[in-house]
C-alpha cells in the first residue's frame, strides 16, 4: 500500500528534469565504476600473481577466468543483466557450487590425516620427518630474526653473519655486527632478543619448527635449533627418487616405493607416515555401510536425525497452531501483549538458548531438578532417552514461538467468507478446522514445514551446544553418541575440530545428507503444488 | 449473503435462545459461564505459555545479576542482585568477541542486501535468457545448505590462504566471504516478490526521461524498497551472528572469535563456574536482537510467508 503511495513523490523530481541527450560516460557514476574496476583488477592482478609465485593453478586459471569476465561485462555494453547478477553469482559460485562440487570429489578420495596433499608435497614432508641431526656437524651461534611475518636465522660462521628464513637458503648478509660471538644487527632484518622469543609459545613453537636450508642442494640439509641460541646442521637420512619415484632411507636400506593408495611402501610392509590423496572410488561409501566400528552408530544416528526433525516440525507446528488459533480471538485483551511475549524464546539468540538449557538441565546444580523435581538428580543430558526428550523439549521452546507467527499471519488471511458460508450450513468448529482452516492454513505454510525440516536436519548448533551429541554409545570406538545427528556426526568424523581428519568420509556422509534433503524438497514441493491446485 | 456492519471475522452467531429471552435474574451467571467456557480459559492457558516460555529467560536474567557467578546457588531468583559479572566480562574477551560479531554480521548483512537487491532488480526488470533456468537454480541451490559443505569450505580456505592469506584460514574477511556465498540463494526469493511489487511504469516513465539503468536502481527502486532492505540485513546478521560451525571451522585464533565461538568456549569446558559470566554475555547481546526483532517482526513475517521459499 505505502509503496503505492510514496511512489509518485519519490518520482516526481526526476520527471521533472528537463531532458538530457543519453551521454553516459562522464558522470559521478562512471567515474565511481571506473575506480571500482580499477580496484577490482588491482586485487586480481595480485592474486594472480601470487597464484603464480605458489604454483596454485586451479586457483590462477579460476582467476582469471573470473576477471576476464568481470571486465568483459563491465566494460561492454550488453549483457546488462549480468552486470546486476555478477557479484552475488561469483561469491555464489566459489563458496557455495564450487564447494557442493568439491564435496563430490573429496567424497571419492581418501583425503585426510596422513593423505593431506599433493605427492610432491607428502615427499617433502617425508624428507623433512626423516631429517636428524648430522653427527658430529659443527653448531653455529644462531639468532633469531623477523622480517614481517616471517622468522629466519642468522649464524655466525668462520667470522661471517650468514641469514635466511624458510624461504630462501642462506646467504652472506653484508654489514651485520656480532656482540659477543652472536648477530645483534642484520640489515633488513629484525633481530628479535632471547626473552621475547621465551615468553612466547606459540613464537617458540615457530622457531623450533623452523628449517632454514643451508644451501640450494636439498642434499646439505637445513639449519635447525633447539634452544633458539645455537643451530646445527639436520639433513635426512631419506632420498627421494624422482625417476623411480622411491624414497630409500640410507641408514636402513629399505626403499619404499609409491603405491595406488597414496602411500610409501617398504618390501617389509613398513610405510612412511606422510601420504598423499588419491581417489578411491566407492570405498568411503562403502566404509560407512559395511565398517563395523561405523555402521550400526551411523545408522542409529540417521533414524534419529529423521525422529528429531520430523518430531521437531510436528511438535513445533501443532503447538504453534494451536495457540495461534486459541488467541486468534477478537474477544480476547491484550492480545499483542500476550502475542509479544509467545515468541520471546525466537527472538533470543539460538546458540544462547541451547547453552542456558544445558546449564538449566544440569542434573546436578541446574535449576530444572532443583526448582519444579524438589533437587531431585535426573540426569537429564547423561541419559541416552532422557537427552533425546531434553533435545526435543529446548527445539520445540525454541521453534513453536515462530510456527505461532506464520499461522496468526495465515490465518488472518483466511477469507472470512468461506467459514462464515460454513458456519451457516452448520459445520461445527472441528469441520470448519479440517475442511477449510487446514487445508487452506497448508498451502501457505507446507512450503514453511518443508524449510524448516531441512533446517532442523542439519541443525547443527542446539545438538552440539545442548549435549554435544552425547552420551556416548557404549561399546562403539567412533565418538558418536546418541543424540548426534547426521551434521554433528559429519563434524566428529571429519576431524576439522582437532583429531584425526577423515575429510573423504566426511564428505561421503555430506553427499548422502544432500541426496536425502534433495530428494524430500523434490517431493514434498510437488506435494505442495497439489495442495496448491485445491485453491 | 450481505454484511452490512463490519462483523469480527470470528465472533460467531448467536446460537439458540437469545440471553435477552430468559429471565433477568438468571442472566449473569449464564453468560458468566459462556465467557468462561469460551474465553476466559483462554487466559490461565496463557499464563502456562507464557511461563514456558519467558521462565528461562527470567532465569538468565536473574543468573547475570547473581554475585555468585557460578550455576550452584543460581536457583533463587533475584536472590542477591549486583553487577559484578557484567563488570567481570571486562576482563575477558567477550567485548572484542562482541565486536567481532558486529563486524562481521554487519559486513554479511550489507553485502548480503547489495548482493541479493542487485539480483532481483536483474530478475524482476529484465527479460534475458537462461532467467527462468537461473530462478529454478537459484530455488535448487538454495535447498543444499553451505554448512553441510563445511568440510569443502575448510579445505578451500586452505587453499586459498596458501595464495592470498587473508582468505585463508582464521581471517575474518574469508569468514565473510563464506557468508557471501549464500546471500545470493537465501535472499533472492524474497526480495524478487517484493520488487515484483513495485509497478514498473515508474521506471519506464523515468526511463523516457533520460535515466539510465543505474540511475532508476540507485534513486528510485532502493528508496521503494528499503523495508525488504531492512529485513534481509537483519536476517543475514542473526543468520551470522548465530552461526557456530563455520566460525568455529574458519576462526582458529582466540582474538579472531565470534560471541558464539567465544561462549561455547566458557561454558563447555568450566560450566558451573563460569555461569554467571555466561549469563551476563548472554543478556547483554541479546539486547539488541531482540529490538531488532520485536520492532520488524511483522515484516519478518509477511516476508516469510510471502516468498521466502515459494518459488
Amino acid at each position: 500500500m505505502t509503496v503505492q503511495l510514496d511512489a509518485p513523490r519519490t518520482t516526481a523530481p526526476i520527471a521533472r528534469r528537463p531532458l538530457e541527450p543519453r551521454r553516459r560516460g562522464f558522470g559521478w557514476g562512471f567515474i565511481v565504476k571506473l575506480a571500482l574496476l580499477a580496484l577490482v583488477n588491482a586485487v586480481g592482478i595480485t592474486v594472480i600473481l601470487a597464484a603464480w609465485r605458489t604454483e596454485a593453478w586451479v586457483i590462477l586459471i579460476a582467476s582469471i577466468v573470473l576477471l576476464v569476465i568481470v571486465d568483459a561485462v563491465y566494460l561492454a555494453k550488453r549483457a546488462l543483466p549480468l552486470k546486476y547478477l555478477l557479484p552475488g553469482l561469483s561469491f555464489l559460485l566459489i563458496f557455495q557450487i564450487f564447494t557442493l562440487g568439491y564435496t563430490g570429489y573429496v567424497a571419492f578420495t581418501n583425503y585426510g590425516s596422513g593423505h593431506a596433499g599433493s605427492m610432491e608435497q607428502a615427499v617433502e614432508a617425508a624428507l623433512i620427518q626423516g631429517e636428524q641431526r648430522v653427527e658430529g656437524a659443527a653448531t653455529y651461534p644462531l639468532a633469531i630474526v623477523q622480517r614481517g611475518d616471517e622468522l629466519g636465522f642468522a649464524i655466525v660462521d668462520d667470522g661471517g653473519v650468514r641469514v635466511g628464513s624458510e624461504l630462501e637458503p642462506l646467504s652472506e648478509a653484508g654489514g651485520a655486527s656480532l656482540d659477543d660471538d652472536r648477530p645483534v644487527d642484520v640489515p633488513g632484518w629484525e633481530v628479535l632478543p632471547r626473552a621475547a622469543v621465551l615468553s612466547d609459545p606459540e613464537l617458540q613453537e615457530r622457531v623450533v619448527n623452523l628449517r632454514v636450508a643451508v644451501s640450494d642442494d636439498p642434499e646439505d640439509g637445513s639449519i635447525r635449533t633447539r634452544d633458539g641460541t645455537s643451530g646445527s646442521i639436520y639433513s635426512s637420512t631419506l632420498s627421494w627418487d624422482e625417476q623411480a619415484m622411491t624414497i630409500s632411507d640410507s641408514e636402513t636400506g629399505l626403499v619404499y616405493a609409491a603405491d595406488d593408495r597414496g602411500n610409501f611402501v617398504a618390501q617389509d610392509g613398513s610405510r612412511l607416515a606422510a601420504g598423499w590423496y588419491v581417489p578411491v572410488g566407492f570405498d568411503n561409501f562403502v566404509r560407512a555401510f559395511t565398517d563395523t566400528a561405523l555402521a550400526a552408530p551411523l545408522f542409529e544416528v540417521t533414524l534419529w536425525t529423521f525422529a528429531f526433525a520430523i518430531l521437531t516440525v510436528l511438535s513445533s507446528f501443532g503447538l504453534g497452531l494451536l495457540f495461534a488459533i486459541i488467541y486468534n480471538d477478537p474477544r480476547v485483551r491484550a492480545r499483542k501483549l500476550l502475542r509479544t511475549l509467545f515468541i520471546l524464546p525466537y527472538a533470543f539468540p539460538a546458540f544462547m538458548s541451547a547453552l542456558l538449557w544445558r546449564g538449566m538441565l544440569n542434573s546436578e546444580f541446574g535449576v530444572i531438578n532443583d526448582l519444579f523435581f524438589f533437587g531431585a538428580d535426573i540426569n537429564w543430558l547423561g541419559d541416552p532417552f532422557l537427552a533425546k526428550f531434553a533435545v526435543l523439549w529446548v527445539n520445540l521452546w525454541l521453534s513453536f514461538p515462530y510456527w505461532f507467527l506464520v499461522c496468526t499471519g495465515a490465518l488472518q488471511a483466511l477469507p472470512g467468507e468461506t467459514l462464515e458460508a460454513a458456519t451457516i450450513d452448520g459445520a461445527g468448529p472441528w469441520r470448519r478446522f479440517r475442511s477449510i482452516i487446514l487445508p487452506l492454513l497448508l498451502v501457505s505454510t507446507a512450503p514453511l514445514a518443508i524449510a524448516s525440516f531441512a533446517f532442523n536436519f542439519n541443525n547443527f548448533t542446539i545438538i552440539y551446544m545442548l549435549t554435544g551429541g552425547g552420551p556416548a554409545f557404549p561399546s562403539s570406538s567412533s565418538g558418536l553418541g546418541s543424540t548426534d545427528i547426521l551434521i554433528s556426526a559429519i563434524y566428529q568424523i571429519s576431524g576439522v575440530a582437532g583429531g584425526t581428519a577423515d575429510y573423504g568420509l566426511a564428505s561421503a556422509l555430506s553427499i548422502i545428507v544432500f541426496i536425502v534433503i534433495g530428494v524430500i524438497s523434490a517431493l514434498a514441493f510437488r506435494q505442495t503444488r497439489k495442495l496448491e491446485e485445491y485453491q | 449473503m450481505t454484511t452490512t456492519a463490519p462483523a469480527p471475522r470470528d465472533a460467531r452467531p448467536p446460537r439458540g435462545p437469545r440471553p435477552a429471552a430468559a429471565p433477568a435474574d438468571s442472566r449473569a451467571p449464564a453468560r458468566r459461564r459462556r465467557f468462561w467456557a469460551e474465553v476466559g480459559w483462554k487466559y490461565p492457558v496463557a499464563a502456562l505459555i507464557i511461563f514456558y516460555a519467558v521462565f528461562p529467560l527470567v532465569y538468565v536474567l536473574s543468573a547475570a545479576f547473581n554475585p555468585r557467578g557460578s550455576l550452584a546457588g543460581s536457583s533463587a531468583l533475584f536472590s542477591a542482585v549486583s553487577v559484578d559479572n557484567f563488570a567481570a566480562l571486562g576482563e575477558t574477551r567477550y567485548w572484542n568477541w562482541m565486536i567481532n560479531t558486529l563486524y562481521i554480521g554487519g559486513a554479511s548483512a550489507i553485502g548480503a542486501v547489495l548482493m541479493g537487491a542487485a539480483a532481483a532488480y536483474a530478475f524482476s526488470r529484465f527479460r534475458f535468457t537462461g532467467r527462468r533456468a537461473s530462478l529454478t537454480g537459484l530455488l535448487i541451490i538454495q535447498m543444499f545448505p553451505q554448512t553441510v559443505a563445511f568440510v569443502a569450505v575448510f579445505l578451500l580456505l586452505l587453499a586459498l590462504g596458501q595464495v592470498v592469506p587473508i582468505l585463508g584460514i582464521n581471517s575474518t574477511v574469508a569468514l565473510i566471504c563464506v557468508y557471501l556465498g549464500g546471500a545470493l540463494g537465501a535472499n533472492t526469493f524474497l526480495m524478487y516478490g517484493f520488487f515484483n511489487s513495485i509497478p514498473t511504469e515508474i521506471d519506464e516513465s523515468a526511463k523516457i526521461d533520460g535515466a539510465s539503468h543505474a540511475q532508476i536502481f540507485w534513486r528510485i527502486i532502493m528508496p521503494l524498497v528499503t523495508p525488504v532492505l531492512a529485513v534481509v540485513a537483519l536476517l543475514a546478521f542473526i543468520a551470522s551472528f548465530g552461526d557456530f560451525i563455520l566460525a568455529r571451522i574458519v576462526l582458529t585464533s582466540e582474538e579472531n572469535w565470534t560471541l558464539a565461538v567465544g561462549m561455547y568456549q566458557w561454558v563447555s569446558n568450566q560450566l558451573t563456574s563460569r555461569w554467571g559470566l555466561f549469563a551476563a554475555g548472554a543478556v547483554l547481546a541479546s539486547i539488541p536482537v531482540f529490538v531488532l526483532f520485536l520492532s520488524l517482526q511483522r515484516y519478518i513475517v509477511g516476508g516469510l510467508t510471502q516468498g521466502a521459499v515459494k518459488g
